[in-house]
């Protein structure tokens, strides 16, 4: 559980059509840099080239209006997005870069968001050398998040039927089978850790750890279940029959609620990308610390299936990750290895080492590890949103 | 202020005569007796200095409020927490009587005690630590304040102080996500000492800790490397470790009615009425998780904060000092995120309650992770934490898109009394 920060797993931005409208000065010649600057101003969206290399492209995009202004890079149909940035207030700057393909192309500034824009014809030639770009980027993309809804689809599904069986062992006051289940059903939970998390609501409802509750705060969920089956030695009351059963019966129906609301979801690669990120930052600041399960200590647990969730989401992106990003590719494919071999040292039967069997520097070496990992696929989502 | 050559005698000079690293040097230079310049926010600096030390910067002592708090936020802070050792009454205020006079010393640059650091017998300890020997005084202010075990113990009431607790000093709460040491909170006083060198600070602490040897001893200590706030419009805003303006819309020197309404304590009357003047201060030692801010997409950064890197500009445009514009629509949503940092501390969210933010970035080693353990150790002082700290911590430890990126392992809340006349001791109206 991470305190409420909802990851905006919109919709793919739709777009209606869109009709040539507007024009633009244009000046001769891109900025030294390569940089094509872009001014927005409540009636006019001037570019300083109307001309550029294909490749990876960057505008530069300058809000001189008063109200909050948009840039796209829209195909030659005017429909396609290739690509966009959102949300510049009156006097900011915001980046685009973009990979695109020799072509030609339609530039608009989006002024008060509203409308078709101020278009113009915009054309790219071709890429320098070592730059190829596919032309059908756009359906990779759409490959990759095809694949992963896929996956987050299944993993909620293991989630909803492993947490019926954990529920009925807990009710039943079978600990010796809850014991064993609630490491490897959470697994399902936290290999798709930053979608549940996207729900801010229910993530502290099934996933709140003790110290992340205000006083008065009412605490449910896995972690609820963990301190009683593994309870500290003093000074803490087990859960009657009666309780337990409300607990459980909770987190089932939350569960199927979140299974519900996964499926209305839509990804974009970005966010893909951002999520491998984001488990990685989980491993470092809650599991390698063992703070996630401090009862259980079944940390290791969450620990694999956080890597697993990155791993999962970087395959299905690195088709995306073309020439100019092979070394990023391969440093990511090398570190993913090196973390996974590492692991795979503390693998006990089908579980692991329990945290607190670990020495500190075996912690130390599986945090250098991370750490490693997390650098690189820092760098993803700017490598695949392009 | 002045560059002056011959100091006058001042009215201000302390019952023991305290001898003022300049007024050595302005001895030597102009061949007569250096008098101390005890003057009120004067100095006095030697012409005949090899290495000029920068003029007027001996911020004044005496006063309505203590120095510290709306005077010009420092680059260096060293505060530190002491609990009491002795039981006894007299013995408290002795060692409030002794710090007033080691203070009043040090924050205009002269050594503490009557023979200083070289002046005494070559066969006693030297009265002050020395190490500030040749430093100007730096702007040193040092602010004390009372916690609440100061006041009282599970037992009941110390030093004889049944009633004399501030209703405001209270326990704060659990806050969502809270991970305190105790080897990092609360303390029966706390000693808050800013300078514009580091080494001045440090100093401070030092010899009040050893005057404390046998009465009180420390219970935590902090050392702040970079001010977070600037607490006057002369300033520009710094950044945290986050690499963020923050504090943009911090309360101001220059703005007295705001001060007097979100900072200064006034209108208390029986055993409270010492809290007239003074102030609370909140201290929260925030150990930032940088490693993993690092890796987070400049976008990402701009909208948990609500505020552009470079200029600090809310997400709602403008430039650093332009208002937030929270009803400004975006794409999806509010162009200043719900959750954004900006938009959770704004007093609009706060009922309009303002805090005096004098914070100070921190890094304390690495832990064992090989991580860097530094992050923002924050100090607020406000007129009341129950309204204007403990609603807003609330909220922004539950909502604040930040959040995930901090942990807070210190914590510390103490009623700083108000300022003292010449001849009065800090704290004294509480004793009164």
């Amino acid at each position: 559980m991470k305190l409420a920060r909802p990851l905006q797993f919109t919709a793919a931005l739709s777009v209606a059509a869109l009709s040539v409208t507007g024009c633009t000065t244009n000046e001769p010649a891109a900025s030294g840099n390569g940089t094509i600057s872009v001014t927005s101003t409540s009636d006019a969206c001037t570019l300083s080239t109307a001309t550029a290399p294909g490749g990876t492209v960057k505008f530069e995009v300058k809000n001189e209006g008063t109200q909050v202004t948009e840039f796209y890079l829209l195909a030659e149909d005017g429909l396609r997005i290739v690509g966009e940035v959102e949300n510049i207030g009156p006097g900011l700057s915001r980046d685009l870069v973009v990979m695109a393909p020799e072509g030609k192309y339609i530039t608009a500034c989006k002024p008060g968001m509203v409308g078709d824009g101020i278009r113009a014809d915009f054309a790219l030639s071709a890429a320098p050398a070592g730059q190829s770009v596919s032309a059908d980027r756009a359906e990779l993309q759409k490959q990759a998040v095809t694949l992963y809804s896929a996956y987050v689809k299944d993993q909620t599904e293991q989630l909803l039927a492993g947490t019926k069986e954990f529920a009925q062992a807990f009710t039943d006051g079978d600990d010796a089978k809850a014991r064993e289940l609630y490491p490897a059903v959470r697994m399902h939970w936290e290999r798709i850790e930053p979608v549940a998390e996207s729900f801010g609501d229910l993530d502290p409802i099934l996933d709140a750890r003790e110290a992340d509750l205000e006083p008065g705060q009412k605490w449910t969920g896995w972690h609820r279940a963990e301190k009683d089956l593994w309870p500290p030695a003093t000074g803490y009351t087990a859960m009657t029959p009666a309780e337990r059963k409300v607990l459980a019966e909770k987190m089932v129906a939350d569960t199927v609620e979140l299974q519900a609301r996964v499926l209305e979801l839509s990804f974009t690669p970005d966010k893909l990308a951002n999520g491998a990120k984001e488990l990685l930052d989980e491993v470092a600041t809650g599991k390698v610390t063992g703070e996630e399960e401090i009862w259980s200590h079944t940390d290791l647990w969450d620990f694999q299936a956080n890597v697993d969730g990155a791993r999962i989401a970087y395959e299905d992106l690195k088709p995306l990750l073309g020439d100019s990003d092979a070394e990023l590719d391969a440093s990511l494919d090398a570190k993913f290895a090196a973390l996974q071999k590492l692991l795979d040292t503390h693998k006990k039967g089908d579980g692991f080492t329990y945290y607190n069997e670990l020495s500190e520097a075996q912690i130390k070496e599986l945090s250098t590890a991370v750490d490693a990992l997390a650098e690189p696929l820092s760098k993803l989502t700017a490598a695949v949103v392009k | 202020m002045k560059r002056s050559k011959a100091p006058a005698e001042s009215p201000g000079s302390l019952p023991k005569a305290g001898v003022s690293r300049r007024a050595m040097l302005t001895a030597l230079g102009a061949g007569g007796l250096g008098v101390a310049a005890g003057a009120l926010g004067q100095s006095a600096v030697s012409g005949a200095e090899a290495k000029p030390a920068p003029v007027n910067d001996v911020v004044e002592f005496y006063g309505e409020h203590q120095a510290g708090i709306a005077t010009p936020a420092q680059d260096r802070m060293h505060m530190a927490a002491f609990d009491l050792t002795t039981q006894d009454r007299a013995e408290v205020i002795a060692l409030l009587q002794d710090w007033t006079a080691a203070i009043e010393h040090m924050v205009r640059g002269a050594d503490v005690g009557e023979f200083g650091a070289t002046g005494g017998s070559y066969d006693a300890p030297p009265e002050d630590t020395g190490e500030a020997l040749d430093l100007s005084a730096s702007h040193l202010t040092v602010t004390i304040g009372f916690g609440r075990s100061f006041f009282a113990t599970q037992h009941g009431p110390r030093f004889g102080l049944a009633g004399r607790m501030p209703e405001s000093l209270i326990e704060l709460p659990h806050f969502p996500g809270d991970a305190l040491e105790e080897s990092h909170s609360g303390g029966d006083l706390v000693v808050q000492a800013c300078a514009d060198d580091p080494q001045v600070a440090v100093h401070a602490v030092r010899n009040l800790a050893r005057i404390g040897f046998g009465k009180a001893r420390v219970r935590w200590s902090q050392i702040g490397f970079g001010r977070t706030s600037s607490t006057s419009t002369a300033q520009i805003t710094p950044r945290n470790l986050f690499g963020f303006k923050d504090g943009t819309a911090n309360l101001k020197a220059e703005e007295q009615a705001a001060l007097e309404k979100h900072v200064w304590v006034s209108g208390l009357d029986g055993g409270q009425a010492w809290m007239n003047g003074g102030s609370y201060l909140v201290a929260r030692r925030i150990r930032m998780h940088i490693e993993t801010w690092d890796r987070s997409p400049l976008g990402d950064q701009e909208n948990i904060f609500g505020r552009t890197k470079r200029e600090g500009a809310p997400l709602s445009g403008g430039t650093e000092f332009t208002e937030p514009d929270f009803a400004m629509a975006g794409r999806s949503g509010p162009m200043m995120p719900v959750d954004s940092h900006v938009a959770l501390a704004h007093p609009s969210a706060n009922n309009g309650v303002q805090m005096l933010r004098r914070g100070f970035n921190y890094t304390d080693g690495s832990d064992g992770l090989g991580r860097l353990d530094a992050g923002l150790f924050f100090i607020a002082f406000v007129v009341d934490p129950r309204t204007h700290y403990v609603p807003m911590q609330n909220a922004m430890a539950k909502n604040d898109a930040l959040s995930e990126y901090l942990k807070h392992t210190g914590s510390g809340l103490f009623a700083v009394p108000p300022g003292i006349k010449l001849g009065e001791y800090l704290g004294q109206g509480l004793f009164a």
